[in-house]
Formats: C-alpha cells, structure tokens, sequence
C-alpha cells in the first residue's frame, strides 16, 4: 500500500516563513503575493519574457493584419495551446498520484483518425471550386474525440480495476499507442485537403487564434467543475489520502478512471488542434515526447508529483513558460544542435528558483554571513 | 554443541534495563531460556515483549544489564551478530525476499559455491539439495526452486525457520508468528516447533493468543510495564491467573460469569443493527452482534482478538464470506463503504492518520467530506456552506482550531480524532462505529470523546465502541460483547467491572 499522505511533512510551511522574515517584510502585500502559489510560475513567464524582449526589440509588437492579430505573443499563445490543454488533463491524473504518458501517442491516434476520416478533395460542382470530405467533420472530430476518450478509459481501467500502477499502465498505450496510429494511417502521413478543418488550428476567432479559444474553453468548463462541483475536493482527497477517501464514501475508483478518460479526451483535443496545424496526420511524430513536456507543464505549474492539490492555471502557466523558453532559444540563436540542452539547462534553473527548499537554503547561506556589527545569532 | 541436553540453560539475562527518550521499556528483567523448551513471553500492550525480543536479539543493546550465552558474557552488536552467535529470529512480518526461491532464500548470502578456477560459481545442485533436506526436518515437502512469492504465508514462515536452523540456530525468536496463519497452518507450525524443541533447541515465543499459547509453551514468562512479574511452568498458570498477572489487578476468585446472551427486550423488535454469524475466514469466526438505538455497545477483547476485524466487516471494509445483517430488520448485503454510508452507518478507523484524515486538506475539507461523498459530485456544498457546517462540528465537539482553512495535519491528535467524529456525525448517521476513537490522544481529549459518545447514544444513535483501554469500554457500554481469538466468547452488561471482562476473556473457550 502507498504510504499514507498525511505523514508526509508539510515543507513549504517553512519556507514560507522564511519568506516572511527575509527583505520582503517591509511589503506585508508583497509577502503574501509571494506566498501564493502561482507567484513562482508567473515571476518565471515574466522573466522569460523580458529575455526575449531583450533578444528582439519587436517582441512586444502586435500586427493587426487582415483582420487578425500578429506577432511574437500571439505566436506563443497559438503554439502553447495543444500543450496547455494536454498539461490540464495530465494535471487532474497528476492530482489523483497518477500519471499517464500516453497523451503524445493518443493526440497522435485521434489525429490519424480524424485525418482519415476527412480525407478531402476539392472538386469541382457546377463550376465552383469545393471541399469534399470522405465524411462530415462533424463525424469526424466527435469520432477522433471518442476514440481519444476510449483510449483514455482503457488507461483508467488499467489503473483503477486492475490495479497497476499508473506509469506502466499507460506505457502500454504509449507504446502500441505509436502503432495503432501507423495502423490507422497505414504507415502514410495522411495530407489533409478540406479546408474547413484547418480552422481548428490556423483559424482566428475575434482576431486570435482559434486554438487559443479551444484551450481556454477547456481551461473554463475544467475550473468551473472543479469549484463548482465537488469533484476538485474529491480528486484532491483521493491524491493525499486514498484509505481515507474509500472510508469516508468516496466512489475512488470511478473518479480515478473518469479522470484518465478526460486525460485521453483532452489528447484527443490536442490531436485535433495539431493535425489540423500542420494539415496532415503522422502516426510517428505526432505529439512525439508531448507527455514530457505536459508533465513538465504540471510542475512548473506548482503541482507536486506526489498528488493532492492542484493547480489548473499552474499548468496553463507551465504550458506558457515551456513555449516562450521554445520560442526564446529559437529567436535569440541558439544553434538548432545544442537547443535541447540550452532548454534542459534553463528548466532545471527553473524548477531550483521554484523550489521553496531551495529559496530557503539560499537564503540560510547568504545569512550566515552575519553583517558587520550585527549580533551573531 | 556439546551442552545440548535437555533443560540446560542456554541463553540467560539478567537485569535488563532499557529506555527511549526517558520512558522506561524494560526495567530489571531477567530472563532464561532452557534448551528444549518452548518459552512464551506474555504481555499487554507496552508490557516490553517487543523490547525484550529486540536487546535478545541484538536489535539495540540494553542500558544496565547483562546477557549470557552458554555462560559466556555476549554483547550482539546488530541482528546478524545475534545469528552469528547462533540466536536467530523470525520476525512478524517475513523478511525474506519474495522474488527468490525457496533454496536462494534459505541460503541468502551464504550459497554454496564449487569449482577450482570458478570459486565464484554457485552450486545450484547441492543448494537445491541441502534446501530440500533442511525443509525435510520441518517435514515440509515442496519444490524449492518456486518462487517464494508463490508460496503460502505458512510456508514462508517455515522458509524464514529452515533458513534459521541453516545457522545452527541454538535459539529461536519467534515474533507473533501465528498472526496470519488460519488454523491448520498454525497447527503445522505448532508441530515443527514441537519438533525442534525435542531436538534440543530453545524458543522463545509471543503471541497474542492464549489458548496457541497454552497448546505449545512449556514455561512463561509474564512481563507488566517493563517489569518482570514472573516465571511460570505453564500448568501452574491458569489462564485467569495469567490474565491477573498481565493485567495486574486482583481478579475475585469467584467463577468467571458465564457468557450470556440478553433477550431482546420486546419493545424493540427491529434493532438498528442485527448480525448473524457474521465472520470472515482467517479474520472473524461467525459472530453475532446486536446494536440498539440509544445504546453503547462495547468491545471487550485483547489485542488481535478481532475487535477490529469486527469493525471492518460491519462496515463492509472488508467482505464477509458468512452470515447477514439486519439493519432495522431489513436484511441488506453490504459489498462496499459507500454501501454502507447509504446505510447511514458511519465509522473512524482505527488508525487516524492511514484512514481517517486527509493531511493536506483543511479543517473544514476534511470534516465535510463524507457528507459530500453522500451527496454526490453535483450536489456541492460551497465553500461557505462548508464553513457553515464546519463551524457547528467545531464548537458542539470543542475543537480546537484557529483557522477552518488551516491543514488538518497541523491540529493535535485530539483535535483530528474530534474531526474524524464530527465529519461523520455530519452525515446524520444512524449507526456509529468507533474503532479506537481515544487512541493516540491525552486524557482529557479522551473524556471529551467518551462524553460525546454517550450524549449522542443519549441521542439516539447505536454506538459500537472498540478501545484497547478496558476501563473506557467498561465506562461508556451498555452492553459488552467480549472477543477472544477472533471469536466471539460472550456477551456482559454494562454494570460490569473491568475483571469480569478479563474473567470472560480468560474462561471463554
């Protein structure tokens, strides 16, 4: 049996009196900004920010073009949306101590399968120039979204009723997961030629990306849930204290499974928005090491590994940070060869400033240089 | 091992004295161990059974005191010294490793190797061979090269034995070792250790059970707060006296009262709770329980007598394979916790901090959450309503916190068992079940719970009330159903003193 949550200690207790007790006191507002937990993640997104406009003095431009909105921003945001809605779902199975590194082969599968389902051709009727898909785009998005969640449920049944452990129960699928896409498009990359369908990820809506709306969509009717209904309490109880959640009445296992199915759907989200992108289905490089980055997403984000509490704009944060920093090492010139390890390198600065462990030790190693003339502790 | 006779002393210590951190665990004890003897340790609950084992054995050393072995002064260093000095142990739970086989756990780390350039080589053969042979002494025929994992308990047990005598053993320690054993299992190893103390070895044994014990000691030694009461022959130790001693007060010498079931009174036809042989293999034999509204019902019985076992199966924790339950005169068949909470049956747990609270979570979290598990995902209770509902729980069973929105793993053990209370009294049950409700907390927190008990049995509620503490349940119960070895030995009144219980636990058969 996993050991119990509520004999873990409670760290950033202290650390967040040391936070007290350091400069920021004399801003008692500063202090307990600080003390929130997106303080780090979004202190993190701001710096990444500033770099890049160092970088690139038009940074900051917006275009307003065509009827749409340009620039570095906008470019960010159309980007880190197939992340962010990927990091949400993973955050809810991260919340119950799961994880499921599926999500790059599910937004793979439900991309093959929409892609082969629209198909397309343009042809010509009565003079006209139009698209023909093999089936409505309608079928084909719920169809791609259905299989996603049934991918999903295949997961949370492994975890829930059979008993594994969540990384090797989705490692299953991340594996053949690869497989049953290459299947689903017969070891072709499928080239899509319905334009309808590259609203999805091309499109703009109000002047911004279509995806953005997608994600943030996701984002709202997920909070909403989770603070209007108790399943945030219940995700949150089952995290820290499986033992006490099964006692206390809690259906633990079918929100376990409910959890990895709204995992596999938002992949499924996901899969849409990026086949859409970039017109095409690719069984292999589709949302290739994407749960990587989602899981990443998560912690920068401020959730613990360990489950428990959660945060969804954490995630959405993280999500922003990975695509800036992406974004970042491309325009500041970073040869394309070392980026990965450019990237590695700063993710790893990153989660230590994060770390309220880490703060506090700094904090006792400047400190222990006491000043002149004050009183040694 | 030349002074193997029979009824030679082997292993002797005298004036043992041990303490952690200013409490005294063992105070002056002496103890021998002749060869050929099965030599019971008994004890309540903190009594120094486990230290005893743990400075015998090397596990710490004793603060005062000395040890000898064949009449020499030893000092075992660690557990493996102990072993190497021919004093080996099994301990409660097996430690051996469940990935290997039977023969590689025998001889963990000490395998046979052959070969003149290969010194490294292991012998499979002979190891296979010499595994065989020794599980032959414990009449015990099984293929040694399956994996331990596939292997019963029992037969783990005689594995962790076999793998004591491959050390030329002259002691062995065995730690509760019948906990997880059923019946015939037990019966196997009773004989194996009958065996080996005809062959001229000495065992030390702890149980919990008395009547496994009576089956298969030959001497006891009986420890009360650290101290030494005694060492007796065990046909000069009736259980009644042993219970005395144990307990260390004058029991009457009357005749332990016969067990008696009361008849239901006829203005309560349909009690809250009703069950019928109710038992589970390896857990509970069947049992009868009956619960009334209004009434306290309390739980009599040693540790390991399946007072908890009790518990869990009411609850549907754990799944019956025998008997039915009653509730209100309605027969229902629990399969699941949230079956029963439908029920408006409610529980804490026996260990606050695996099953009753949920660290992180706040006060007010933590003491909403089984109402909210009732009502269902949709029906949310906001934030306010929450507090709204905490704050009543907080002030009607005084506990004591400054912030609702405070984790609940920073109040006092009190504190959280009052939590654990009131998150269940919040879903208006009907049927309370309290396994342990005063452990763990100081002795005012303990009266406030019990006089919470009994207002809300006052109330109308049906309380189950489980506490190792015989005064308490003597204190609060309208009823007593006194268990012993997972069984159910007889049923005493309220007005009952707490040597009757001891009187019942010891006479019942």
């Amino acid at each position: 049996m996993r050991p119990p949550r509520s004999l873990r200690s409670l760290p950033p207790e202290g650390a967040h009196a040391a936070d007290r007790q350091s400069g920021i006191r004399a801003w008692p507002w500063l202090s307990r900004l600080a003390e929130h937990r997106l303080f780090w993640p979004t202190c993190t997104l701001v710096l990444l920010l500033a770099l890049n406009a160092t970088f690139n003095a038009g940074f900051w431009q917006l275009q307003w073009r065509d009827g749409h909105l340009y620039g570095s921003l906008i470019d960010i945001l159309n980007r880190a949306a197939p992340l962010a809605v990927v990091a949400l779902g993973m955050t809810l199975v991260i919340a119950t101590r799961g994880i499921d590194i599926s999500v790059g082969a599910v937004v793979a599968i439900a991309g093959a399968t929409a892609a082969l389902l629209i198909g397309g051709t343009l042809v010509l009727k009565g003079g006209q120039q139009t698209y023909v898909s093999r089936t409505p785009m309608a079928v084909a998005i719920v169809a791609a979204l259905a299989v996603a969640a049934l991918c999903g449920l295949w997961n949370g049944l492994l975890v829930a009723r059979v008993g594994m452990q969540p990384i090797i129960a989705t490692l299953i699928l991340m594996v053949a997961g690869r497989g049953i896409a290459q299947l689903i498009t017969n070891g072709q990359i499928i080239t899509v030629y319905y334009a309808p369908y590259f609203t999805i990820g091309n499109g703009f809506l109000l002047g911004l990306p279509f995806a953005v709306f997608i994600a943030a969509a996701v984002w709202v009717v997920l909070h909403l849930l989770m603070t209007r209904t108790a399943l945030g309490l219940f995700i949150q109880a089952i995290g820290i204290n499986p033992a006490a959640a099964r006692l206390a009445g809690l259906p633990e296992r079918l929100i376990t499974v409910c959890v990895y199915v709204f995992c596999g759907f938002a992949a499924g989200v996901a899969g849409l928005i990026v086949s859409s992108n970039v017109k095409s289905a690719d069984g292999n490089n589709a949302g290739l090491l994407l749960e990587l980055d989602a899981i990443l997403a998560v912690t920068l984000g401020g959730t613990l590994l360990t489950g428990g509490r959660f945060s969804l704009a954490g995630s959405v944060l993280g999500a922003l940070i990975i695509q800036t920093l992406t974004s970042t090492i491309y325009s500041i010139g970073v040869p394309p060869e070392i980026n990965l390890v450019v990237k590695a390198a700063v993710v790893f600065v990153v989660m230590l400033l994060q770390s309220a462990e880490f703060r506090a030790s700094v904090r006792a190693w400047v400190q222990r240089r006491p000043l002149p003339g004050a009183p040694v502790r | 091992m030349a002074d193997a006779s029979i009824g030679s002393v082997i292993l002797e210590a005298r004036g043992l004295t041990r303490a952690f951190t200013g409490v005294v665990a063992l105070r002056d004890v002496d103890f021998t161990l002749r060869a050929g003897e099965v030599h019971a340790v008994m004890g309540q609950n903190g009594a120094g059974k486990s230290t005893l084992i743990k400075v015998l054995t090397g596990v710490f050393p004793p603060d005062r005191g000395e040890l000898r072995l064949h009449g020499a002064p030893i000092a075992p260093s660690s557990p493996a010294a102990a072993q190497h000095l021919g004093i080996s142990t099994v301990y409660q739970e097996v430690n051996l490793c469940p990935n290997l086989s039977v023969a590689e756990n025998i001889f963990a780390g000490r395998y046979p190797r052959r070969g003149a350039a290969g010194l490294w080589r292991i012998d499979w053969p002979r190891l296979n061979a010499d595994a065989r042979a020794l599980l032959a002494r414990l009449q015990l025929n099984i293929d040694v090269t399956r994996l331990l994992s596939s292997c019963s308990v029992a037969v783990q047990q005689m594995v962790a034995i076999a793998r004591a005598l491959s050390v030329q053993a002259r002691v062995l320690v065995l730690d509760e070792p019948t906990s997880s054993l059923d019946e015939s299992e037990v019966q196997q190893l009773f004989g194996v250790m009958r065996r080996l103390r005809d062959d001229g070895m000495a065992i030390l044994f702890v149980t919990h059970f008395l009547d496994q014990m009576y089956a298969v000691s030959d001497r006891i030694t009986v420890l009360r707060n650290g101290e030494r009461v005694g060492e007796f022959l065990k046909d000069d130790l009736p259980p009644a006296a042993l219970i005395r001693a144990m307990v260390g007060r004058e029991l009457s010498a009357a005749v332990a009262r016969q067990a008696h079931a009361p008849a239901a009174p006829a203005h309560d036809a349909h009690p809250a709770l009703q069950a019928t042989g109710l038992g589970r293999r390896g857990l509970l034999q069947p049992t009868d329980v009956m619960l009334r509204r209004g009434e306290v019902v309390g739980v009599g019985g040693l540790l390991g007598s399946g007072r908890t076992e009790l518990a869990r199966l009411l609850f549907a924790l754990e799944r019956s394979d025998s008997g039915e339950v009653k509730l209100a005169g309605e027969a229902v068949h629990l399969t699941t916790p949230v079956q029963a909470i439908r029920h408006r049956l409610a529980m804490c747990p026996e260990d606050r901090k695996v099953e009753g609270i949920v660290g992180e979570l706040s006060v007010r979290e933590n003491l909403v959450l089984a109402l909210q598990a009732r009502l269902g995902v949709r029906r949310f209770l906001r934030p306010g309503k929450q507090a709204e509902i905490a704050r009543r729980f907080v002030q009607s069973l005084g506990i004591q916190v400054a912030d609702l929105d405070a984790p609940i793993a920073r109040l006092s053990g009190g504190n959280q068992q009052k939590a654990v209370l009131g998150r269940w009294l919040a879903t208006d049950p009907k049927i309370l079940i309290l396994d342990e409700p005063t452990r763990g907390i100081d002795v005012a927190a303990k009266q406030e719970v019990m006089n919470e008990i009994l207002q809300l049995a006052r109330a109308g509620l049906a309380v189950l009330f489980i506490s190792s503490e015989m005064d308490e349940v003597v204190r609060v119960s309208d009823r007593i159903v006194v268990l012993r070895d997972r069984r159910k030995v007889g049923e005493l009144p309220g007005d009952t003193s707490e040597h009757e219980v001891f009187q019942l636990i010891a006479a019942g058969t």
